[in-house]
């Protein structure tokens, strides 16, 4: 285990990356998603194919592919950006089609008689959505993209594996190859970091979850 | 259309002016999009012959050798996601059926193992599997396809069966409680109550959602890039890439391969669920929606 507590600050400072990549990332695919989910929801049949195009694209393609993609492809056309440039944009492009999901799922989960109702009692579009729909739709909402962030946060374990440096998970190769120590303790010590963001923010978002469910 | 209902109503004559130049206006900008990307990469020169011809020309000299090439990273992508999505489904009902039969000192440490598994990222998972693995000491190189292949399968199971476990345990949960009461009633046991009656329909239920996981336990195989040597198929595209300088090209083709192959999966899914609602037969409840496939 000495091998973790000699490298402590090593480690402290991979998981403070790791944290600033998913921050960086959070912000990035949130904003993404949103304007992705407002098309694949609009009545424009145009905008609606093409949210659709993107969501089958990066859902069903790797995450390592779409950063091989990004940082392989991107200066082959004269974009010459940083290795952590190039993975927090992957992550940003993948992460974005869960989020749209997450958010249409929530959209689509409030019943029609909901916004009918609103219309009939006169509000106008925008009353009734900020009224009626996205309340409710924030509501279920909540805990698909809470998931989606989590599992965001473990896939900064594949960007820093892509070479990101730095992170977590390359604090964890680096000390394997680089200084010869042996891999368990260091992919252990490696392992804690991960957990210790994932299961508070598993237990977090269970309590949110039934704090703000609604019966239906 | 009929899921957008929620927001809008079926639009009248002014509503269908504005959708009209919404629609003319959205294609303005995503042809102007499209222009740009192109112009920028013909170019850059990615439209030759030189860049596609080894993957889209039959006469070209590379083609039947970067397609062998591919082709046998596609078996063996296929190999371990086959092999990881068996073993973790098998393994994660048996998680399931333990957290359900047992009592509450038993199934603690199930609770506590998945809970654990899924905290981890599964890069690290394959990991443990590829490289740490070899250095305690157990040696995998005895089976059947080499020790790479056996640890990426390993990591993967251990990512992906707990996720069954939990998708198995909701269909279980979903099923009306009238189901083992009654099978208990005619004289079955637990376990065969479990077994005949719950996990069929179980599985019924839940198989969009077991689905639509295996289309991520496919994707992750792609990971192994990262941690050791195995021929999968974005291994061989990069090597590809590397030998003909074809990145954008080679990494469209990978991404369709995946694409294709992964829309197959879902298309089964959806069909599967279309016929399963049609059919009726399931007493379970409707959950399949929303669990745990979000992501990773």
């Amino acid at each position: 285990m000495e091998a973790v507590t000699q490298n402590l600050d090593l480690y402290w400072a991979g998981f403070r990356t790791s944290l600033g990549i998913c921050l960086v990332a959070m912000v990035g695919s949130l904003l993404l998603g949103t304007v992705i989910a407002a098309c694949r929801v609009s009545p424009v049949p145009p905008l609606r194919g093409l949210g659709t195009f993107w969501v089958n694209t990066f859902r069903n393609t790797p995450l390592s592919v779409v950063l091989f993609f990004c940082a392989f492809g991107l200066p082959e056309i004269g974009i010459n950006r940083s290795f952590y440039f190039f993975g927090v944009l992957g992550l940003v492009l993948y992460t974005s089609a869960f989020v749209c999901e997450a958010i249409r799922s929530g959209i689509n989960s409030v019943s029609a008689g909901q916004a009918e109702a609103a219309r009939s009692v006169g509000l106008t579009f925008t009353q009734s959505l900020r009224f009626v729909v996205l309340p409710q739709a924030l509501r279920t909402v909540v805990p698909p993209l809470g998931s989606v962030i989590i599992a965001m946060f473990k896939n900064s374990a594949v960007v820093g594996a892509f070479g990101v440096g730095a992170d977590l998970f390359s604090v964890g190769n680096t000390l394997t190859s680089a200084r010869g120590f042996e891999t368990l303790p260091v992919f252990t010590g490696v392992a804690i970091g991960y957990l210790a963001i994932t299961l508070p923010a598993g237990a977090l978002l269970q309590v949110i979850e039934r704090k703000v469910a609604i019966a239906r | 259309m009929s899921e957008q209902a929620v927001l809008y109503d079926a639009p009248g004559p002014r509503a269908k002016r504005r959708v009209a130049i919404g629609t003319a206006a959205a294609v303005v900008l995503i042809l102007a999009l499209v222009y740009v990307v192109f112009d920028r990469l013909a170019d850059r020169g990615q439209f030759t012959m030189e860049k596609w011809g080894p993957l889209v020309n039959p006469s070209n000299e590379n083609f039947s050798l970067v397609w062998n090439v591919l082709a046998e990273g596609l078996v063996n992508t296929l190999k371990a996601a086959a092999l990881a999505m068996v073993l973790s489904v098998v393994l994660g009902t048996v998680i399931a059926v333990g957290r359900l039969s047992l009592g509450r000192a038993g199934r603690l440490p199930l609770v506590a193992i998945v809970e654990l598994l899924r905290g981890l990222p599964v890069v690290i998972l394959i990991y443990y599997g590829v490289r740490v693995l070899p250095d305690v000491g157990v040696d995998l190189s005895g089976l059947p396809g080499g020790r790479v292949l056996w640890g990426l399968v390993l990591g993967l199971t251990l990512y992906n069966m707990v996720i069954f476990a939990e998708v198995v345990r909701a269909g279980v949960l979903s099923l009306p409680r009238g189901q083992r009461e009654a099978a208990l009633a005619t004289g079955l046991t637990n376990g065969q109550a479990m077994r005949i009656v719950l996990l069929p329909q179980a599985f019924r239920v839940m198989l969009p959602a077991i689905i639509s996981q295996l289309v991520v336990v496919l994707k992750d195989t792609s990971l192994i890039t990262f941690v050791g040597n195995f021929d999968e198929l974005l291994g061989q595209g990069e090597s590809v890439q590397r030998n003909l300088d074809n990145p954008i090209q080679t990494f469209v083709v990978i991404a369709l391969l995946y694409i294709s192959l992964n829309y197959a999966l879902s298309r089964l899914a959806q069909y599967i669920q279309q016929r399963q609602a049609r059919a009726g037969r399931s007493a379970g409840g409707r959950i399949a929606e929303q669990t745990t496939t979000a992501g990773a």
